[in-house]
């Protein structure tokens, strides 16, 4: 057990490093492993948004370090590993297939705190963080069933995965509440990120009669497609693709990880931090709703920022019943909302939308 | 299901836009390899381009310009292949991977200030009443220029190969270079051209996609596309209209799929995803019938003394 | 005026010495990216190339080096042999793919059976998975002659949608919360490959990799069929004349890489990885290409050029957190070591002449 003692006696030396800057000598260091380059414009992109946030708010009392293009897996743990030998005080691994290699690596390192992006395992240097943006997709859903004329909609997911299934269901629960006949067309691309597939299957959905197109992969593709096309719009998604405002974009749904990021070291900081488990909404500001363009009637516009404040405040949730599931059996009785254990494992659609999904 | 959804006329437009990067560097690789290279470095070479000519394109304001870079930077990218295989004589298969490795990771430094950018569009060619034919007119004359460049290339390189001398001198270098070094022809100088012409090729399919398919800069973009513009060179059997074949076939399985999904065809996707490999191979076996199709000398080094 | 000349023999000195030079000339120019970057250029190749080894926390990277080195090498050494011999296997990436689900697979089925016999199926159920993909290439190479440059690497797109099918599917957590991904193999004892002795990085993935590179060195220096890989590859006619049967090499060289690429990705998914996801595969089967031939085809440089590889990868890890280095210029510079060492190769078997030439 050679490396264990060696990884603990280290761990002892960090200890003594953070109690040196108990004395204000030392800055707090944060780390960040990235699953992606952080020019992929997208997931990856917005999170180092969030470090360099951390670094502004926090000045010289911090220091953020970062690797990015990380391979998730050995590679995910050794990058983490070497991050608290380093001295890392807080230590954030942004990607779900970190999930186990965070929990290896913090059992090692009892004193430095790890904060794992959109994954439930926990432990007491570990907390988990996501953000619900199912609640963005709301709003995107009740744009889009108001805006269609072919009532028509495109929605390019990446993986049959909770997480893009609650998204679809939150958009098309919002669409058809407005617009009984409106129908969805989904393209798995299984990809994050391949933007030349993603032009694809955005065109391929135009071309099918949809004038909405919502995308669950981060690059700009669909947006040129729209663009194109001329008459469909699309939504931002992960950043706020502004550079496509008003038209065909009309709003945007944006992860914003800077103000967790920051409370958390702040946390760290003074010695409150304890592991959690955060999933936060348009209301703590995680997830940003980018303006809605002009090119939205007012009347709708004004429905849309009311859907926002409703959320935001908590007065209303997406998943209110009653709602079916996709094969008619009940799902949430009337005035009945999602519990988040549901919502997190949401492997079914809800009534209305056809297809199946993949598997 | 609603397979009336699908239009075939779109459908086929939008498969020529989709083939035109693979069409591009897969005309450049033909002419390599026809001079006897074989370089891997395609995917590489691509993404250069794409950054180089996205940068270009929106430093200048002109895709036009921006193309051109992208075929210098892909050309350019280029010569240190030359420098390895034709020059230091290294073994062309590890250098070509690590090109790609080098472009790769290049063009992520060159684009640390492009990210989130959009770039001038380059228009469609107007050929008037022309594109207002039924199902011919969105067919062949509602298209951008880059892609008419791509079909008139194949054309060229075709009737290049066939026709002339330099077409016949450089199947000779590809052949056998000792017999054509005897003859009395600069066989380095031939392929340094030829790896240069690949270059610049395939820097205008990167550059395809990041100006006009997608159009944007994100690191890694091309997503693996080089690889396949070298598959189709070899499934092609190195004649430049089973290119155009191949990239149609190619793009157009890629977009049935894509298609047959948006029609609500319950299919499974993983599946559906793979076929356009499956097809590549079934392909290939039927076509492996014609053997006297690689060139001789493909991928061996050569040296004028040795 | 320059010319290069054949030398009658490969230089010894030269082979020793051009991978030096090579690694010299990167260290130059590789410092002239890091400056231009702002960094500091000698602190950056410290970083990469002395912290890992030598470095204050070289306790814990040397064994990260065989845990990242060894399917580098195993896989390499399969291909170097198909690659002495003119058979093009590009497609490791794919038969590594296959072995990681035939094993996984087998280990999962099992779930949560526990017996001593469930981990080595799972070895000789990875060494098929990689063996039958590799046959696909091989079989039709033989019976029609098709490509199997091509074959192989089309393969690789194949496995990968396999391997998203099976990690959203068929091999899913049950107890994962709807998430992909399998089971983690770590924890199921009777199917984890763990490290033989704690903190030594050495795991079951490392020994096949050592067994096959004395296997491989035997094979080609003492073997007959070591022979016919030679001789098929350097003079393919006089192999002809000795008697090789080129389809039954065909079928050999390929079953063979492709079983140790398969080998290579059950031992990695049974022990660092832990389990089967969508991206499991990080790009090993092409990396290995490149350190097949860095070590000339030759195993005891294979082990090497594994070793230089996985150095970098996790030297330049080191230098993004610690220096703020971009992972672009981290590649940047693999893309330099790569070229120098190709490069400088040249003078093992050629020299520089000077004076005037008749024309070459």
């Amino acid at each position: 057990m050679k490396l264990t003692t060696l990884l603990a006696s280290a761990a002892v030396a960090l200890g003594l490093g953070a109690a040196a800057y108990a004395d204000g000598h030392e800055k707090t260091k944060v780390g960040f492993v990235y699953v992606g380059p952080i020019g992929d414009g997208g997931w990856t992109y917005e999170h180092d948004k969030g470090r360099l946030a951390v670094e502004e708010a926090h000045g010289d009392k911090v220091e953020t370090v970062y690797v990015e293009n990380v391979a998730e897996g050995p590679d995910a743990e050794r990058v983490m590993t070497q991050m608290a030998l380093d001295g890392a005080d807080l230590i954030f691994t942004t990607s779900f297939g970190y999930m186990d290699a965070t929990i290896n690596v913090a059992q090692k390192f009892p004193d430095v705190k790890f904060e794992h992006a959109t994954g439930y395992k926990r432990a007491d240097n570990v907390s988990t963080y996501s953000a619900r943006f199912y609640e963005g997709r709301a709003i995107q859903g009740h744009i889009a069933g108001k805006m269609t004329k072919t009532n028509t909609i495109g929605y390019i997911a990446s993986f049959p995965i909770p997480e893009v299934i609650r998204g679809i269901n939150s958009a098309y629960i919002h669409a058809s509440r407005v617009n009984p006949d409106v129908e969805f067309k989904i393209i798995w691309v299984y990809t994050w990120f391949d933007p030349a597939k993603e032009a694809d299957a955005a065109k391929a959905l135009i071309e099918q009669g949809a004038d909405v197109v919502l995308q669950h992969t981060d690059s700009t593709a669909p947006q040129a497609a729209a663009q194109e096309a001329g008459n469909v719009i699309t939504f931002g998604q992960a950043s706020d693709m502004g550079q496509y405002a008003p038209f065909p974009r009309v709003s945007s749904i944006i992860d914003d990880w800077a103000p967790y990021y920051i409370a958390r070291t702040a946390a760290v900081m003074d010695g409150t931090w304890e592991s959690t488990d955060t999933w936060d909404g348009i209301g703590a500001g995680m997830v940003g709703i980018g303006e809605i363009s002009d090119a939205v009637p007012a009347d709708v516009k004004e429905e849309a920022l009311a859907l926002k404040a409703a959320l935001a405040d908590g007065s209303y949730h997406a998943f209110t019943g009653p709602l079916n599931k996709q094969d008619g059996s009940p799902f949430l009785a009337e005035g009945e909302t999602a519990d988040d254990g549901t919502l997190a494992g949401m492997n079914f659609y809800v009534e209305g939308i056809t297809g199946e999904i993949p598997n | 299901m609603d397979l009336s959804a699908i239009n075939p006329i779109l459908l086929i437009a939008a498969l020529m836009s989709a083939a035109t990067p693979i069409l591009l560097a897969a005309t450049g690789e033909l002419i390599v390899e026809k001079a006897g290279v074989l370089n891997l470095g395609v995917e590489g070479m691509m993404i250069t381009g794409a950054i180089c000519g996205f940068a270009i394109a929106v430093e200048t304001g002109s895709p036009t310009t921006g193309f051109v870079a992208a075929a210098v930077g892909g050309a350019l990218l280029s010569l240190l292949f030359v420098l390895l295989t034709q020059v230091t004589l290294a073994n062309q298969v590890a250098s070509g991977l690590a090109l790609t490795l080098f472009g790769l990771g290049l063009s992520s430094l060159l684009g640390q200030g492009y990210v989130g950018i959009k770039p001038p569009r380059m228009g469609d060619v107007n050929f008037g009443p022309l594109a207002d034919i039924p199902v011919v007119g969105p067919i062949l004359f509602s298209h951008d220029p880059v892609l008419y460049v791509g079909v008139l290339l194949v054309a060229i390189v075709w009737a290049v190969l066939r026709y002339t001398r330099v077409g016949l001198v450089l199947r000779a270098v590809g052949e056998n270079h000792d017999a054509a070094h005897a003859l009395g022809y600069k066989v380095v100088r031939i392929r340094t051209l030829a790896i240069m012409f690949g270059g610049a090729l395939a820097g205008l399919g990167g550059a395809y996609i990041s100006l006009i398919r997608v159009p944007q800069w994100t690191e890694g973009m091309t997503a693996g596309v080089g690889w396949i513009a070298l598959a189709l060179v070899v499934f092609a059997s190195w004649k430049p209209w089973r290119v155009l074949l191949g990239a149609y076939l190619f793009g157009g399985i890629t977009q049935l799929q894509l298609n047959l999904q948006g029609a609500g065809v319950a299919i499974p996707v993983e599946y559906l995803a793979m076929s356009p490999y499956l097809i590549t191979i079934v392909v290939l076996v039927i076509l492996s019938a014609d053997k006297s199709a690689a060139p001789g000398s493909l991928g061996r080094p050569f040296h004028a003394s040795g | 005026m320059i010319r290069l000349e054949k030398r009658p023999q490969p230089s010894r000195a030269f082979s020793w010495a051009a991978p030096l030079l090579a690694v010299l000339a990167t260290f130059f120019f590789g410092g002239l990216l890091f400056a231009a970057l702002g960094k500091d250029p000698v602190q950056s190749i410290l970083t990469i190339f002395w912290q890992p080894l030598f470095g204050e926390f070289s306790f814990f990277y040397r064994p990260q080096l065989l845990i990242k080195g060894a399917p580098l090498v195993l896989i390499a050494i399969g291909l170097s042999l198909g690659f002495r011999a003119g058979i093009w296997n590009i497609g490791a990436e794919g038969q590594y793919i296959m072995g990681a689900l035939f094993g996984a697979g087998f280990g999962l089925a099992f779930y949560p059976a526990d017996s001593a016999l469930i981990f080595p199926g799972m070895v000789l159920a990875g060494a098929f998975g990689g063996w039958i993909w590799a046959m696909i290439p091989a079989i039709l190479k033989v019976r029609f002659g098709t490509n199997e440059i091509l074959v192989s690497l089309m393969l690789v797109y194949v496995a990968e949608q396999f391997l998203a099918s099976m990690s959203l599917g068929l091999m899913k957590n049950p107890e994962g919360f709807g998430f992909p991904g399998s089971r983690n193999l770590q924890q199921y004892p009777s199917a984890h490959n763990a490290e033989l002795i704690a903190g030594s990085g050495m795991h079951w993935g490392v020994v096949a990799a050592m067994i096959a590179v004395i296997f491989a060195y035997v094979l080609l220096t003492r073997h007959r069929l070591g022979f016919a890989v030679r001789v098929t590859g350097e003079a393919p006619r006089a192999a002809k004349f000795s008697g090789v049967n080129p389809g039954r090499l065909v079928l050999f060289c390929l079953g063979t890489s492709g079983m140790l690429a398969g080998l290579a990705g059950l031992f990695e998914v049974s022990g660092p990885a832990g389990q089967v996801t969508i991206d499991f595969n990080t790009g090993y089967g092409f990396t290995a290409i490149i350190v097949a031939f860095l070590g000339r085809l030759h195993p005891i440089g294979i082990v090497l050029a594994g070793l230089l590889m996985a150095l970098t990868y996790i030297g330049g890890d080191i230098a993004q957190s610690q220096l703020g280095l971009p992972a672009a210029a981290i590649q940047v510079f693999q893309g330099m070591l790569l070229f120098f060492l190709l490069a400088f190769d040249l003078f093992t078997n050629y020299r520089l002449r000077t004076g005037r030439t008749e024309a070459a």
